[in-house]
């Protein structure tokens, strides 16, 4: 058996041998540093709930169908009557809230260690161009369930578009193919989940690892292990990405499938925030909810465009925040001006920059998913208190925060005292 | 045009006070209690599918709480003809917003969307209001459409609401007429409801929780195999 299998491979190899050629290329002579930590883990893993995504949505839609009047209840019957409905339909709610973790905490690494840095400015860019296609994959996917959050959340959202000056209505109205929220939208946001973004995030994941196995892959020290090559020409730094890397992958992958399955068995709706209790009511297009708040991964983003003021009676202000806030992550390597790539060798100015930025991204976060009165109103008057709502402007001083943050980066990215950095990799 | 959608948009951007007001009481439902479930199944299709539906559950379906198909035929399929068919009552939308103002909205998913807790002191909160049209009212769900469907198990009671310190509110509440019920039992009575609307909105709950435990128990020794094929592997890495 074992013999055939080898004369198999050895015809397959003859005739098209590019395909043990890439094997070498992108696994087995791909060196990667050896000092990895817990944080490389997120990029496998996003590659992983990518295949999860894939294969329940793939499912998912043999039952799903995309009709005003029968897309809830078709839900409802995957839950119900398609036998192991329920567990795909759990599998790809967790999955799109899975996905925007790892996802997070995969960018979050590439500040820690600096990843964006030269020479991997393009890994950089295709990584945020894939969070961008993610963002609107999410958002086409969560109009599909046609529950209450799900229209007025898509209202909402396309309706951001129709504020831009001039164009803005003419826009919405396009991207809608109706007036409101409609049967029309529901199927061109069908037809843009499950073909089109898939496609496209498809490519760029594609474009995202060739661009990074062509420089090589980062590491916690921010050191080129190219640099220090053996006699064989390897990096003296660098292990085979298989199979040191595939099996530590394995290893990673089996304990995120027991949390992820934790999560799917036990509390798939998270209290509210990977399925939220006002989605298992039918749309409603004559009743607006009186809280409507996206699903978690938005929800700074969301905060953002809330905490700006409006200007001439217009919201386009804040809409205009929260695209710049997400578009300045692709300037992110040229505003880094800092001489060495790790936060173990950057000085305390980054150190606590960053610091500060993962707490306000977290506290912009909680407040996008509750009313702005949460924390309750000021109780005097003031003449520039055009709201008394305190989570308004504790989201304001946030707001400032996270910009500051990037357009201050030249700054104190340039003046922070920076360790010197070793030669080699530390263990 | 221009704007609807600005208010549709400024919507959300408008503070909005959650629904404060009366307190919640735990629901003491208990998904495993079978004999709860079917109770809660006998006082759901008396009492509320003369107005409501549970059109995504099939009758067929409460075989899983413990009911042969001729106990569902017999006792409690009044408005359909064949064990396949889903628990519709036989009043229309049309004739629903008719009666009502609003239709009695389905109830496959209403503890998904209101919660156990909010149902369970719902249903115990209803009183006797003379300004409304249905002569009820109720305490967790101010001026609701619904009239009290249990009063006769529960009585007639009265409510009166007084502003205490601190923004604190008393709730006083009083009988007017005996129910058919004691106290305890209705509040068994309503639990027993609830229990069954909360097993109707996720059917496959229990075995759901059942493969979650088998699921994590073999992740759990694949994770073991895992870290030692790793271990293996990563001997002679320095």
């Amino acid at each position: 058996m074992g013999a055939q299998l080898r004369a198999l491979w050895g015809w397959f190899d003859a005739r098209m041998p590019s395909v043990a050629e890439q094997w070498k290329i992108h696994a087995a002579n791909y060196y990667a540093p050896k000092n990895f930590n817990f944080w490389y883990f997120f990029g496998a893993l996003s590659m992983l709930v990518l295949g999860i995504q894939i294969v329940s949505g793939i499912f998912l839609t043999m039952n799903y169908k995309p009709d005003a009047s029968l897309a809830f209840g078709s839900v409802e019957y995957i839950m119900r009557d398609v036998p192991g409905g329920w567990l795909l339909r759990y599998i790809h709610s967790t999955g799109a809230s899975a996905f925007f973790v790892v996802v997070y905490l995969h960018m979050f690494r590439g500040l820690l260690y600096g990843s964006y840095k030269q020479p991997r400015e393009l890994v950089w860019i295709f990584g945020v161009l894939i969070y961008l296609t993610l963002m609107g994959e999410a958002f086409f996917g969560y109009l599909l369930p046609w529950g209450q959050m799900s229209y007025w959340g898509a209202q909402v959202i396309v309706n951001l578009f129709g504020t831009v000056p001039l164009i803005g209505p003419d826009l919405a109205l396009w991207i809608r193919g109706d007036y409101v929220v409609s049967d029309a939208t529901l199927n061109r946001f069908f037809a843009l989940h499950v073909i089109a973004f898939p496609l496209v995030l498809l490519g760029l994941v594609v474009a995202h690892i060739l661009a990074l196995h062509d420089v090589g892959s980062n590491n916690p020290d921010g050191i080129e292990i190219k640099k220090t090559k053996g006699p064989d020409g390897h990096p003296l730094d660098g292990i085979p990405f298989h199979p040191y890397y595939t099996v530590k992958d394995l290893m990673g992958a089996v304990l995120f499938l027991a949390i992820f399955c934790f999560i799917m068995f036990f509390v798939p709706e998270v209290g509210g925030y990977f399925l939220e209790y006002n989605n298992f009511i039918p749309a409603d297009p004559l009743k607006t909810p009186p809280h409507i708040a996206p699903v978690w991964y938005f929800t700074p983003y969301y905060s953002i465009l809330r905490a700006v003021p409006p200007l001439f009676h217009s919201q386009f202000p804040g809409v205009l925040a929260m695209g710049v806030a997400t578009m300045i992550l692709f300037f992110l390597p040229w505003l880094d001006r800092s001489p060495v790539k790790s936060i173990r060798y950057r000085g305390s100015l980054y150190k606590s920059a960053l610091a500060l930025f993962v707490v306000v991204f977290l506290v912009l976060g909680y407040l996008g998913t509750e009313p702005t009165t949460v924390w309750g109103q000021f109780g005097f008057d003031a003449f520039f208190l055009d709201t008394k709502d305190v989570a308004t402007w504790v989201a304001r001083v946030c707001t400032v925060l996270y910009f500051a943050f990037f357009f201050l980066m030249p700054w104190y990215t340039a003046r922070d005292k920076v360790l010197p950095v070793p030669e080699r990799v530390t263990s | 045009m221009r704007k609807l959608l600005l208010a549709a948009l400024c919507a959300p951007l408008v503070a909005f006070a959650s629904e404060a007001g009366y307190p919640l009481d735990p629901s003491p439902h208990d998904a495993r209690d079978l004999v709860s479930l079917q109770s809660g199944a006998r006082t759901f299709v008396n009492y509320c599918l003369g107005c409501h539906s549970a059109q995504y559950m099939r009758y067929q379906g409460l075989t899983a709480i413990g009911l042969t198909e001729a106990q569902i035929r017999d006792h409690l399929m009044f408005t359909a003809d064949k064990i396949g068919e889903p628990m519709r009552g036989p009043m229309s939308v049309k004739e629903g917003k008719q009666w009502f103002g609003v239709a009695p909205p389905d109830l496959s998913v209403i503890a998904r969307s209101r919660g156990a807790d909010w149902l369970y002191t719902y249903l115990r909160t209803f009183y006797r209001d003379p300004k409304t049209t249905s002569g009820w009212n109720n305490a967790v769900f101010p001026n609701a459409a619904m009239p009290h469907a249990l009063w006769m198990l529960q009585g007639e009671r009265r409510l009166e609401v007084a502003a205490g310190g601190h923004g604190h509110v008393d709730y006083k509440w009083s009988e007017l007429s005996k129910g058919a019920q004691s106290v305890t039992e209705y509040d068994a009575t309503v639990r027993d409801l609830v229990n069954f609307l909360v097993y109707v909105g996720e059917p496959h709950a229990a075995s759901r929780k059942a493969i979650g435990v088998l699921t994590l128990f073999v992740l759990g020794v694949l994770f073991v195999l895992a870290y030692l094929l790793k271990k293996e592997y990563w001997k002679d890495v320095h």
